[in-house]
């Protein structure tokens, strides 16, 4: 679809280029002109007296992919630091570039972010692009696809980025729609086809029992939210930050009307289990919430977290943010070790790319050892405890 | 307050199982279900109604029959269903999907609230919810976990996000996505049943609808699925023998190695 202005019936009145929230026509010499800021949001249509703008159907994917070049790497910023998974990202999207002959550059939206390029020095980023505006102080969805949709638009870059957090996985829905362009959640694995030059993007479906690779043909860019510690970052290396490219946005397009207010995190809350190295996590054959103070110290013995199976969540042993699985968080630990739980499908979805796997379970056929790498059968009552200690002698030998 | 619930028939996950050979799901005989954090989308909607009054919609793109995950929304509480279904919407992926829903919406005319689940367990995208917010312009509120409310025409709720709670206030119309956390879906009544039996389900087709045909289906789809595969198998489980002590020792030897303890 595009803007068709009948220039033989406008009788620039301008009353479109004020009423257009994006700043996307303007006045050239005796004639209007729409740029490439139009988001064909119609406004300027229903405002016009003379029926002299149109929104007109067009053969499909009229723009070609060949107009877009880059890889995007979106900067979520949080409390003023880049997320860990941003890079990840970079390693990544450093080989993509290269595939593709093209530049990787990180994009981030909000508000004071001067710190951003200097904390991107020594890695292999061209360029940061900034979008800076009072409204993105505080992270709201709206306000900030629409901006991150604004420069999209503008810059045209190939394959765009994000951490599967929960921020990417709310914000890159709405601004894949913005950009009408296809967006593949949570991948795992990400390369270019050398045949088409497609980005192949793969991620597990159906709870993690298949992988599927998916392609966006021709819209552009192709997006992907990809999990976190899935790609290794690529060591930092000396050197300048990177050229830094700031944007600004019309009132209009980042208005949100949504207002944040932040709650200190509680305690329980404060640790993210989707990050910990080390995960020890419990389900319903720990037998009571008391289990669980017991893998608090096999955790606290190993450097790590405790995390929990449905069933220990539903029963009340523990809080939901430390589930496991499939309608839980997925993790990816260097260390996951699961006591008491027999390892359903809807678990393992959420467990099976860790690292190294332990599974203590008194039922040897439990399907828990299917995908561990180490298994021992027995009470968690006597194994666990035997485990601290050795673990506690070792430390004390060092 | 007119509420719109989506609500998605998904095959069970947990009976799913892989054809090894061929690499690809065996779906026969798997059960279709409700979407479970649908289950909790109909609660919270309905419970909003129950407060501030109104009527709620249950909507799903689908099959014909993906009635029965309308009917079963209909059993849990919602005043009328509401299927879109098609051969034109077929193979939608998330884009398409939103697309098609968000016309629906609009079409109702006197929407305020679309409420979603955070995700649909085949394909755990999560994609769908603000789709719909992005094609109507509403704004959205996604993961939100508990406290929700309707006051003043402002919805108010606290959202999940990777670094804590926050609470979110957003006038209406707008779209919520919700987590398990958000309430415990009530079972359907004996008498809520019969009623969600009886009950007429409104169908619609794509020239019910006022959208674009160009964007509906595979052919409004900007991804496509290009490959199906099971996931590389683990290597076989060690199993560390002779009790407790010995078994636990070794584990805690062999974690040393591998500099993991
Ligand atoms: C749509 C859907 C989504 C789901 N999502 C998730 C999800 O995200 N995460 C999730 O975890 N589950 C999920 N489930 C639930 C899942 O199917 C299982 O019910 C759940 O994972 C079982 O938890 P469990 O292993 O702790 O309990 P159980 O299956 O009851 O297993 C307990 C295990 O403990 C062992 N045991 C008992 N006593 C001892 C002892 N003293 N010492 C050692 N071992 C002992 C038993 O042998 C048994 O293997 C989902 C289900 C559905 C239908
Ligand atoms: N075909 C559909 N019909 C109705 N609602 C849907 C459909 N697909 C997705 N949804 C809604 O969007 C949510 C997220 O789905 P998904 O993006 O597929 O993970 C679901 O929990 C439903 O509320």
């Amino acid at each position: 679809m595009t803007l068709h202005i009948d220039h033989d019936v406008c009788i620039m009145c301008s009353r479109c280029v004020e009423e257009c929230p994006y700043g996307a026509l303007t006045e050239e010499g005796e004639r209007l002109r729409v740029n490439e800021l139009c988001t064909l949001c119609g406004a300027c249509v229903e405002v016009c007296p003379v029926n002299a703008i149109e929104v007109v159907e067009e053969p499909r994917d009229a723009t070609e992919p060949a107009d877009h070049s880059g890889v995007w790497v979106y900067g979520e910023v949080e409390r003023g630091a880049l997320h860990p998974v941003v890079f990840e990202l970079l390693g990544i999207g450093a080989d993509l570039a290269e595939a593709r002959d093209g530049a990787l550059e990180v994009v981030a939206a909000g508000s004071g972010l001067d710190a951003l390029a200097r904390e991107l020095s020594g890695y292999p980023v061209e360029a940061v692009h900034l979008v800076e505006h009072p409204a993105l102080v505080e992270y709201r969805d709206g306000a900030y696809a629409a901006a991150l949709a604004h420069l999209v638009r503008r810059r045209r870059p190939e394959i765009l980025l994000a951490g599967a957090t929960a921020r990417g996985r709310s914000l890159m829905p709405r601004l894949a729609v913005l950009c009408r362009t296809g967006l593949t959640a949570d991948c795992t694995g990400l390369k270019i086809d050398p045949q088409t030059g497609h980005l192949l993007q793969t991620r597990p479906a159906f709870g993690g029992n298949v992988m599927a690779t998916i392609v966006t043909r021709r819209h552009r860019p192709q997006m992907a939210t990809v999990r976190a510690r899935v790609m290794t970052p690529p060591p930092a290396g000396e050197g300048p930050p990177p050229r830094l490219h700031r944007w600004s946005v019309p009132e209009a397009a980042v208005a949100d009307p949504t207002e944040v207010a932040r709650r200190a995190p509680g305690q329980e809350e404060r640790l993210n289990i989707a990050e910990a190295d080390v995960l020890v996590a419990g389900g319903r054959g720990l037998g009571g919430p008391e289990g669980f103070d017991l893998l608090q110290e096999l955790a606290d013995a190993l450097g790590g977290e405790v995390a929990a199976s449905r069933a220990a969540v539903d029963a009340g042993w523990i809080p939901y943010s430390r589930q496991v699985g499939q309608t839980g968080r997925t993790v990816q630990p260097d260390l996951y070790v699961a006591v008491g739980i027999s390892g359903a499908v809807q678990h393992r979805a959420g467990m099976q790319s860790s690292g190294t796997v332990v599974a203590v379970n008194s039922d040897p056929e439990a399907p828990i050892f299917q995908v561990a790498d180490y298994g021992i059968m027995g009470d968690y009552r006597q194994v666990v405890p035997a485990l601290i200690s050795e673990l506690r002698k070792g430390a004390g030998d060092e | 307050m007119h509420i719109v619930v989506c609500v998605k028939q998904v095959p069970d996950t947990t009976e799913v199982r892989i054809d090894r050979e061929r690499g690809t799901l065996v779906r026969e005989g798997v059960p279709s279900v409700l979407n479970p954090l649908d289950a909790h989308a109909v609660e919270a909607a309905v419970r909003l109604r129950e407060r501030a009054g109104g009527r709620v919609s249950a909507l799903s793109m689908g099959p014909p029959q993906a009635e029965a995950s309308v009917r079963e929304a209909l059993a849990r509480g919602a005043d009328r269903g509401l299927l879109l279904t098609d051969r034109r919407f077929a193979g939608a992926d998330t884009w398409s999907t939103s697309y098609t829903l968000a016309c629906a919406v609009r079409r109702m005319g006197d929407v305020e609230l679309v409420v979603c689940g955070k995700q649909a367990i085949d394909g755990d995208t999560a994609q769908v919810g603000p789709g719909i917010a992005a094609h109507l312009g509403w704004p959205q509120v996604t993961f939100a976990r508990r406290a929700l409310s309707v006051e003043e025409g402002r919805l108010c709720t606290e959202r999940m996000t990777d670094h804590g709670d926050e609470t979110v206030r957003c006038p209406l119309p707008a779209v919520l996505t919700v987590l398990k956390d958000l309430n415990v879906p009530r079972l359907p009544s004996l008498v809520s049943q019969m009623r969600a039996r009886r009950c007429a389900i409104e169908t619609w087709g794509a020239d019910e609808l006022e959208g674009d045909p160009a964007e509906y289906g595979l052919d409004g789809s900007p991804t496509r699925v290009v490959r199906v595969f099971t996931p590389p198998p683990r290597g076989e489980c060690v199993f560390l023998e002779g009790g407790p002590e010995e078994a636990a020792a070794e584990l805690a030897e062999l974690l040393r190695e591998r500099h993991l303890a």
